[in-house]
């Protein structure tokens, strides 16, 4: 029970005055730039604009200056701020397949149509901290190759078109849901469960991924495709008459290939899981795409009862704005529920020591008779 | 109709340019095509919200993925033409002198020196931004090739 509690504004005031002076920390130094932490921690901006389900790299900076480094404080910042503006409409749909790559990789195949393709990557590097750059300094520019005009086709596709061998997606273009209109109900179509983690938390996802992994909702995935880069944006603009193009965005899409299904009727295949995530932000679209071929276990008939396939607990808990309001909540004043939790508490008490005392006092009693 | 379609064509193609560009840059091309830029605003800049849609799959039915702000504008010239702009980001400038730019396109006095001027430009430094990137990108193409193992072979 919420009670009004009043007084404390001048307390409050200076705390965020406060806030305001560590932020910004020691003078002597200079302070950081939007441009600074969009170029320089722009994983942390990916992270935020996913979460925060709103892609503007200067916002997402903005928020992680703001939020001194608090991812999830930033992503609530960039909620917040998004429901300030009035919605112009939807996009086309991303042609994913259309993206300008910047890295494109297969744990399935060596040999796919358009090759392998590292990009800016953590992977192969030994993770020693490198002491060079605590100093700073010049970095030479990336080497080049001669680039071939390319086309980039999808591990799906081709597994498609190799005889059927996985599930083929049908573009059905029916009405999408969307949980920033509705609420969340269930059972969750796949469109609303896409959405609800496409804005989940990175962690959360990570460690249901994992889960399904170590034999929780076992399902045995491949990193069919992982491919990050640079994609078109199209909206149809009523009083414009066409889709017009907006520009471009980052985004990491993950397919990923898991064992199979079959029936009396169709030939077992591999399924799909799939993930979708704005900029770099490659273990969220891993992620995703795992805990979206989980959450599909009723659909393909199988065993169900891990965590990570149950829908309701999965999409009702992915929300780190949610989960962090909840559990923070708990910070604000509760003092009349702890007043009368105290006082059941003393009731409680007091009638334990009574049945203890008379108790005590039948068995003296006895005691006395014999 | 195929006039029409042709007109639609090339005025995708202008604005796709415009969106990937800054203002600045915009502005400069503006200069140099000197052309009758009178105009007025029939939606003056205003930033809001689109809902960015993706595929189940990448080829699937659509889902929500989250938004991106976007800067829309609409302008009028002294001729007539009604230029409009949607671009991603908070830029008002920029959308008012995409929408500009959009309006100029259309009108027949003006098109080729905003082709010549403000396009051209504009796609050559585009272009150049992605062949480099692709160019980086090609450099980190790898050759798999996996081995054969000794007892394989027995």
């Amino acid at each position: 029970m919420y009670v009004a509690v009043k007084g404390g504004e001048r307390a409050i005031e200076n705390a965020h005055a406060l806030l305001a002076d560590v932020r910004r920390g020691d003078r002597s130094l200079p302070e950081l730039t939007l441009d600074q932490i969009e170029q320089q921690l722009a994983l942390a901006v990916d992270r935020v604009m996913s979460e925060g389900s709103l892609y503007d790299r200067e916002l997402a900076a903005l928020a992680i200056k703001q939020a001194r480094g608090d991812l999830i404080e930033a992503i609530f910042l960039l909620r917040a701020y998004r429901t300030t503006l009035p919605r112009f409409g939807v996009s086309e749909p991303i042609e994913t397949g259309a993206m300008r790559i910047r890295r494109r990789i297969s744990a399935a195949f060596k040999d796919l149509p358009g090759g392998q393709v590292l990009g800016p990557t953590f992977d192969y590097t030994h993770r020693l901290l490198d002491h060079d750059l605590a100093e700073g300094g010049g970095v030479p520019p990336a080497p080049t190759a001669p680039a071939e005009t390319v086309t980039f086709c999808s591990v799906a596709d081709l597994l498609a078109r190799s005889g059927g061998l996985i599930e083929e997606e049908v573009p059905l273009d029916q009405e999408v849901g969307d949980l920033t209109r509705e609420p969340l109900s269930f059972p969750a179509d796949r469109d609303l469960r896409l959405q609800n983690l496409a804005r989940g938390d990175e962690g959360f996802l990570l460690a249901l991924a994992y889960s399904t992994q170590r034999g929780y909702g076992r399902n045995h995935p491949f990193a069919g495709e992982i491919r990050y880069g640079e994609v078109e944006i199209e909206s149809f603009a009523e009083e414009v008459g066409f889709a017009v193009p907006l520009g471009s965005i980052s985004v990491t899409e993950c397919q990923s290939i898991n064992q199979f299904t079959g029936s009396t009727t169709h030939a077992p295949r591999f399924t799909r899981g799939y993930g979708l995530a704005f900029g770099q932000s490659e273990r969220k679209a891993m992620s995703m795409a795992l805990v979206d071929r989980a959450l599909r276990a009723r659909e393909f008939g199988e065993e169900t009862g891990a965590p990570a396939q149950d829908e309701e607990f999965v999409l009702s808990h992915s929300d780190n704005v949610q989960a962090t309001g909840f559990v923070e909540h708990l910070k604000l004043p509760h003092y009349v529920d702890f007043q009368s939790e105290l006082g059941l508490l003393r009731k409680l008490r007091a009638e334990f020591f009574a049945r203890k005392d008379s108790i005590e006092d039948e068995q003296g009693m006895q005691d006395a008779a014999e | 109709m195929q006039l029409n379609e042709d007109l639609v064509a090339g005025r995708r193609a202008a604005m796709k340019i415009l969106a990937n560009s800054d203002a600045s840059s915009i502005e400069r091309g503006l200069v140099a095509a000197d052309c009758d830029a009178r105009f007025v605003d029939l939606r003056a800049p205003e930033v809001g919200l689109v809902m960015l849609r993706g595929r189940i799959g990448g080829n699937g039915a659509p889902f929500n993925v989250g938004e991106a702000t976007v800067t829309r504008a609409a302008v009028q010239l002294a001729s007539g033409e009604q230029g409009h702009a949607y671009v991603l980001g908070r830029d008002t400038k920029k959308a008012r002198l995409a929408a500009l730019c959009d309006a100029l396109w259309q009108a027949k006095a003006s098109r080729d020196s905003i082709e010549r001027h403000v396009l051209a430009p504009l796609r050559a430094a585009l272009e150049l931004r992605l062949q480099q990137g692709r160019e980086r990108t090609a450099a980190t193409k790898v050759d798999f090739f996996t081995l054969v193992r000794g007892e394989d072979e027995q």
